[in-house]
């Protein structure tokens, strides 16, 4: 069984290691993830995460569904 | 109640997320169906063991590569979205939402990122029918993948097999296999899977037309030519009866989208199609004049499509929005008047329940179920509000049809000439080949704009509008956010473009 587990384990390491093109690729990938995260964790707050439960996110909502609260 | 939603910020909201949402389908629509062409030129190589076609296989997969990892990490922002920019949206539909999007993950995660590794890293390390196993498993797992975004997808077009709960302000799923199986999810999945299809056809033989414009490699494009071309028809007449089956269900289930394709005010019997038009941008609803300036029609037509029976009704917008007591059709306004008593109904349920009057919550309640079906009217101003942009739609839905004739052509030429050996010289072919990947994908996207498009208002058919759904930000947030967005896009995309053409450049000499 060990064995097995270390054979596939190996077998993504050599993968990896081998792997020319794909370096830049997830690269490129990682920057774009980095970058547009940040953005919109900072840009974009998700005003239900505010909410320790899923009963005051459930109000939150049904007060916006019956009253909107006046703009920022 | 609506004079307080910022309508600017919500266009913003939406506008961000066409923008995602758009650059996403740059790459899904090429994965889901190089996928399938890389599985039979495998298939070819382990069947004759020539190893030209192994070559031609590892060529392609090594784009399918590059394309698949970008449209990974597009559509992971598009989720991200929905809950920054959605949340009243991503809370309500959670529910439902939750098991498809955890299933996509699982098949994801097991099934795609587990033969994925094997495709890649197993070409010299296992069998080659155990390699071709896993290169098959990559694409059906990549098109199940689709098939659970697709029926979240459909059912916001179509919301079934689900109850709203007034207590969580959710709506929460009751049958699984009717979300699933809703006709909307069918022929969205089928529709949407089969262009990709068609697309990712016309990438390969725009490649390879590049190939033999340049001399190159080219018994390997002849052979690409050939498997895709065969690939891309048998796709695209799938993709005519599916987009026939779409236009069916939309006039079952969303006739406004419909009327709005056709860009149809007045109904008739039967109900001609126009094939081509040229809108009058004055019109408006319910002014009795002519939608267009000029117009092609075919009698009877829209009819046949959108029903099946020649002399069938189909309504306009004029009928969907003021009523059609003939074809019993209701009028939007008094959708709207049903709107607003379910959401007075709920407005008194959340108060009763504050209270504790029992009594007083199961009359809100039941004023509530009563016109439930109608909730997301009770949103509305006035019954234009429930037009979709029908310019948009119409010319969108045009340019598709048109755009998905042409590639079949493109197909049909490609098959003669190849069958005739004469491909290699037919130069003005080969330059179109090269320009037609560009009209699929314009064509790709045009489907999108008008599925999106003609469902506006709503982010949840009848029951959401996208004024409600989004989230409670400032109108400068979101419009800085989205040419935040636009210029990380467009200078990654250059960037993973520049990737995909020098690793076409190189050609399969890299393998």
């Amino acid at each position: 069984m060990f064995q097995r587990f270390a054979k596939i384990f190996d077998f993504y390491r050599q993968g990896f290691r081998s792997m020319r093109l794909g370096r830049t690729l997830w690269t490129v990938i990682l920057i774009k993830l980095v970058v547009l995260f940040t953005l919109a964790r900072l840009l974009l707050p998700d005003h239900l995460q505010n909410f320790p439960t899923d009963r005051e996110r459930g109000a939150y909502v049904l007060g916006q569904l019956t009253q909107p609260p006046p703009r920022p | 109640m609506l004079e307080s939603i910022d309508l600017t910020q919500v266009d913003w909201a939406r506008a961000q997320f066409a923008l995602t949402a758009m650059f996403h389908w740059i790459f899904v629509p090429l994965t889901l169906g190089l996928s399938f062409l890389v599985a039979f030129f495998e298939s070819i190589y382990v069947k004759t063991g020539n190893p030209e076609w192994k070559r031609l296989t590892r060529f392609w997969m090594g784009l399918f590569a590059i394309n698949f990892a970008i449209g990974v990490a597009t559509g992971i922002i598009m989720e991200f979205e929905f809950g920054t920019n959605w949340s009243n949206y991503s809370w309500m539909v959670g529910d439902i939402f939750g098991a498809p999007l955890a299933v996509e993950g699982i098949f994801a995660f097991f099934i795609e990122a587990t033969f994925f590794a094997v495709m890649f890293f197993g070409w010299d390390r296992v069998s080659k029918k155990t390699h071709l196993f896993a290169t098959w498993m990559v694409a059906i797992g990549s098109n199940l993948s689709a098939l659970w975004i697709l029926v979240a997808n459909g059912w916001m077009q179509l919301p079934v097999g689900m109850s709203f709960n007034p207590d969580a302000a959710r709506f929460e799923m009751q049958n699984f296999w009717a979300v699933l199986f809703s006709p909307v999810a069918v022929s969205k999945f089928t529709h949407t899977t089969s262009s990709g299809f068609m697309l990712a056809a016309v990438f390969v033989i725009a490649v390879s037309s590049w190939f033999l414009l340049k001399q190159r490699h080219v018994e390997m494009a002849k052979r690409s030519i050939v498997v895709a071309a065969t690939f891309g028809l048998i796709a695209g007449l799938f993709v005519a009866f599916t987009g026939d089956e779409s236009a069916f269900t939309n006039a079952h289930h969303q006739p406004m989208k419909l009327a709005a394709m056709e860009s149809l005010y007045h109904g008739g019997i039967p109900t001609g199609l126009i094939p081509f038009g040229i809108l009058d941008p004055a019109k408006q609803p319910g002014d009795g004049k002519d939608a267009f300036l000029v117009k092609v029609e075919v009698p009877g037509v829209l009819s046949l499509l959108a029903n099946r029976v020649l002399t069938s009704f189909v309504p306009g917008i004029d009928d969907l929005l003021y009523g059609n007591p003939q074809q019993h059709i209701m009028s939007t306004g008094d959708k709207i008047a049903r709107g607003k008593l379910a959401v007075a109904g709920l407005t008194r349920y959340k108060e009763a329940r504050q209270t504790g009057d029992a009594a007083a919550a199961a009359s809100a309640l039941e004023q509530l179920r009563a016109n439930q079906d109608y909730l997301g009217y009770g949103y509305l101003n006035r019954p234009e509000d429930a037009v979709p942009s029908v310019p948009l739609t119409f010319y969108s839905f045009r340019a598709m049809i048109a755009l998905g004739t042409v590639l079949m052509l493109v197909f049909v030429l490609f098959l003669f000439f190849s069958w005739n050996g004469r491909i290699a010289e037919q130069r003005w072919l080969l330059r179109l080949g090269v320009l037609s990947v560009f009209l699929a994908y314009l064509a790709s996207e045009a489907g999108w704009i008008v599925a999106e498009v003609g469902r506006q208002p709503w982010a949840i058919q009848d029951l959401l509008p996208v004024t409600v759904a989004n989230s409670n930000l400032s109108s400068a947030t979101v419009q800085t956010t989205f040419f935040a967005f636009l210029i990380v896009f467009t200078t990654l995309l250059i960037a993973e473009i520049r990737i995909l053409l020098k690793q076409i450049q190189t050609g399969p000499e890299g393998h």
